[in-house]
């Protein structure tokens, strides 16, 4: 199980919890599970073509992964996964 | 740390034989504000010739942002008040460009600045903030700005009598600000001719105060705000208020309309203006012409002004340049 970390605009969709736990293989697994136990996650962090969005960014052990595989990067149990929009809003 | 004394004189302007028949600003504070209107000639697809789109650059004010106004505007208002005193710390909790402005304007008056921000702020942002001298104080990226208000909130219970906090989301002072000055330059630069007022949301306090101004002159003025379509975006200064903190000087009531505004097509018009317009800007300012376009699309003739607060290049390192895929 990888332990995901949900920013609090997400929190709707997971009943208000801060960190859920997900099972997968790669980052792309992983958001497939989430999308499966928190239906609209998926479209929130991917757009129509299932490419991450442009303005969010997916950490794995603190490495974003636009660095690493993108999507394919690989996680294994006890990883943690962390979903960062770019930004924080509210100048 | 200066002396009281040295605080004091940086407060007031110099006397008049020191300035006299010279054409310079007695301290940059005096160059906050009366910001260019320029007109948007190609990025208005679908756009009746009769409709007029005019952006005002708030990238011109010394601090790269509209956030001078207000934050000129309740430093002064706690110094009238003797809420800021010598010896006192500014503080308070922000995501860039209102800690830059209070940064400016505490080195200009002397006074100590801590900004609490999100640890995701871009870095630009965190390098302009320290080269003014104010500390940063960062906070949980996953908590958003909500989470940086909360441990603004923390630090001040710690210690209340060292802090003089602006508050922006809950000082009247900062809609007042755009009341006095960015209302009053808009009416001026249009000669009283603009039919349409579109911001961004992020505390309110540009639209609340300029838009008071406008109707104030001409009631059937329609103020119309820009706000990202979902709680979860990527439009840095803006909120989503259904699902953030609520600014205490926002009044929903006062707006004519409210249009959502996806943080994609918001980037898309970021890149145009640059490509097509010559206008190098931040996300916020995409997500204002995009509602600007979508209101100026239902009109036969109107002058619509609309509100750029920053430049673009403190985003340069940020995910609106340094994105997921090349912009082509």
């Amino acid at each position: 199980m990888v332990q995901v970390r949900v920013p609090t605009p997400l929190r709707k969709l997971t009943g208000g919890a801060d960190s859920v736990e997900a099972d997968g293989a790669s980052v792309a697994a992983i958001v497939r599970h989430l999308d499966e136990h928190y239906p609209g996650m998926k479209d929130r962090i991917c757009d129509e073509s299932g490419a991450v969005r442009r303005f969010v960014n997916i950490f794995v052990n603190g490495e974003d992964i636009r660095f690493l595989q993108q999507l394919d990067t690989p996680v294994k149990t006890g990883d943690e996964l962390s979903i960062v929009p770019a930004i924080a809003g509210g100048r | 740390m200066l002396s009281p004394a040295e605080q004091a004189a940086l407060a007031k302007p110099l006397p008049d034989s020191e300035t006299r028949g010279l054409l310079a600003a007695s301290s940059v504070l005096q160059l906050i504000g009366n910001t260019p209107l320029v007109e948007i000639r190609r990025a208005r697809d679908g756009v009746a010739p009769g409709v007029r789109i005019y952006a005002k650059l708030e990238g011109f004010n010394p601090g790269g942002s509209v956030k001078d106004r207000p934050a000129r505007k309740m430093v002064e208002d706690g110094l009238a008040r003797g809420l800021l005193v010598p010896g006192k710390v500014i503080l308070d909790s922000t995501s860039g460009n209102t800690g830059i402005a209070l940064a400016m304007i505490g080195a200009a008056l002397g006074y100590p600045v801590e900004l609490v921000m999100p640890g995701n702020v871009s870095e630009e942002r965190k390098r302009v903030v320290r080269a003014f001298g104010a500390r940063p104080i960062y906070s949980d990226p996953l908590e958003g700005s909500d989470g940086a208000i909360l441990k603004c909130r923390e630090i001040i219970a710690a210690d209340p009598q060292r802090y003089f906090k602006p508050d922006q989301y809950f000082n009247e002072a900062n809609p007042q600000a755009h009341f006095e000055t960015t209302g009053p330059e808009i009416w001026e630069q249009t000669g009283g001719q603009v039919t349409h007022f579109v911001a961004g949301l992020g505390t309110s306090g540009t639209i609340m105060g300029t838009g008071r101004y406008l109707k104030q002159r001409n009631p059937d003025v329609r103020i119309v705000a820009a706000e990202p379509a979902d709680a979860f975006h990527g439009l840095e200064g803006l909120k989503h208020m259904a699902s953030s903190i609520r600014p205490g000087i926002y009044h929903e009531d006062e707006l004519d309309s409210k249009i959502g505004i996806e943080t994609d097509d918001a980037y898309n018009m970021v890149y145009r203006l640059g490509r097509e317009e010559g206008l190098l800007v931040g996300q916020s300012c995409g997500a204002a012409l995009v509602a600007a376009l979508e209101v100026a699309r239902t009109l036969r003739h109107g002058v619509v002004v609309v509100l750029f607060p920053d430049f673009g290049d403190r985003y340069l390192s940020t995910n609106l340049w340094l994105g997921w895929r090349n912009v082509a």
